[in-house]
């Protein structure tokens, strides 16, 4: 069986380790913070200005002085702290973040990202996934293997406008879980019930695959 | 103490006219200038470019003066939630430049700190670094982006003090502070205005030598964009 939006992201969280800082896009990458082991210590930044971003507030609770960069109100844990816009892009491109987990309309196998606009269609901006993408060292990409008309989003080159140029490492689909090296897609974990037949056929980019390619393990 | 405070918004605008470049702070509806930006309506002032990271809602924020046919150019890094500027784009009635965000602040922070141009990743091998200088640093290879131009900076902050000393609240500080002393003058509006002393200066986020005028605005809305909550066990 694929895997749901939420298995997605809870396989994501795996990669979350103890005394990291991380930085959550918008969709499938906001559900991450509900999958992270309680056990380790982990701040997430947001990145129109607070690191330590905690859950959405209570009902009456909510401060419209308070929000992610999706625009949604949240809380700040304890240690938390907020600032400008010009010192968190500071962060960012000064790789201070451990770990950038962003979606994507399409990536290609030597790493570039297309997430930011569908000419004639869709141009809402970039936001910051430019400045991350550029900057951030550790990448994942959370998305769907395929589009809803059923071509790959794996592919050799992107077809749509670039966000950023071979800076995705890692990527984590309804089907499979991949890795980027030396310009081709390597797998490295398979959905449970998914065949390394049906993540090849899904696949439009070169897709490496070495021995036995093992089951997800949540 | 040198003294900022005017009486209102209106005599905070002083100066104003068509065809200027305004900055304007504010993510979202956060911590935007609500009362200049309702000034700006009520003066139907034209044919002005807007630095501002987002544009409004159809009905609120920057939404109001687009509703107007006021604003010529956005420069801006997101502009998802409002159907009549987009509707304005794709007919070609408003210019749109779109800067990934950090570049966005820096561009701010350089106007601000007198620093014409500086080098970013972000946007290289993108349609943002077309026509603009490129050059590798340490093997790597980044874009020259250069420091805004604009004519007035409209800030919002918590507090404020006679000085023109600011302090900002929660996330509603986002774009404010690298626009304060970016614009040739730069306006702020305060949710409550104290006199000279009464602030901290440790908890100062902002000096006053960034800042021209200082007045406190009245009837905040600060609507809430995406109202999400968790239920209560």
């Amino acid at each position: 069986m694929a895997l749901s939006k939420e298995q997605i992201a809870q396989r994501i969280a795996k990669e979350v380790k103890d005394g990291y800082y991380v930085n959550l896009g918008i969709g499938i990458p906001t559900l991450v913070a509900n999958f992270v082991r309680d056990d380790i210590s982990v701040e997430f930044q947001s990145e129109n200005g607070i690191l330590g971003m905690g859950p959405f507030p209570f009902e009456g609770e909510e401060d419209p002085d308070l929000i992610n960069a999706g625009k949604q109100t949240i809380t700040a844990m304890p240690g938390a702290s907020f600032f400008d816009s010009a010192m968190s892009f500071g962060m960012i491109r000064g790789q201070h973040v451990d770990l950038t987990i962003l979606g994507a309309m399409e990536v290609s196998q030597n790493g570039d990202i297309a997430n930011w606009k569908i000419p004639g269609k869709m141009v809402k901006g970039m936001g910051g996934a430019m400045d991350l993408v550029a900057s951030a060292e550790n990448i994942i990409v959370a998305m769907m293997h395929t589009n809803r008309e059923g071509e790959s989003k794996l592919l050799r080159q992107c077809s749509l406008p670039l966000t950023g140029v071979k800076c995705v490492k890692k990527i984590v689909t309804d089907l499979a879980v991949l890795e980027i090296i030396e310009g081709k897609f390597h797998l490295l974990e398979r959905a449970p019930g998914i065949s390394v037949e049906e993540i090849q056929k899904a696949t439009e980019g070169d897709l490496i695959i070495k021995g036995n390619i093992p089951e997800m393990v949540f | 103490m040198i003294k900022k405070t005017v009486a209102n918004v209106r005599e905070a605008c002083e100066g104003i006219a068509d065809g200027m470049t305004f900055m304007l702070g504010g993510f979202g509806l956060c911590g935007i200038p609500e009362n200049i930006i309702a000034e700006l309506v009520r003066r139907n002032i034209q044919n002005v470019t807007c630095i501002s990271n987002n544009a409004g809602v159809d009905d609120f924020g920057l939404g109001l003066l687009l509703k107007k046919h006021q604003i010529k150019k956005m420069i801006s890094s997101y502009v998802g939630e409002n159907a009549e500027f987009e509707r304005q784009m794709l007919s070609g009635e408003m210019e749109v430049e779109l800067v990934p965000q950090g570049t966005l602040a820096q561009r701010c922070e350089a106007a601000r700190s007198g620093i014409p141009a500086f080098f970013t990743p972000a946007g290289y091998g993108t349609e943002v670094a077309k026509g603009k200088e490129t050059r590798e640093f340490h093997g790597k290879m980044y874009v020259m982006e250069k420091a805004f131009e604009a004519d007035f900076s409209f800030v919002k902050a918590w507090k404020g003090d006679e000085a023109g000393n600011l302090i900002f609240k929660g996330t509603a500080r986002n774009f404010n502070p690298a626009m304060c002393g970016a614009g040739k003058i730069t306006v702020a509006e305060v949710e409550e205005l104290v006199p000279a002393g009464e602030l901290d200066p440790n908890h100062i986020h902002i000096p006053g030598i960034f800042i021209q005028r200082i007045f406190q605005g009245e009837n905040y809305e600060k609507r809430i964009e995406q109202r999400t909550v968790r239920k209560t066990n």
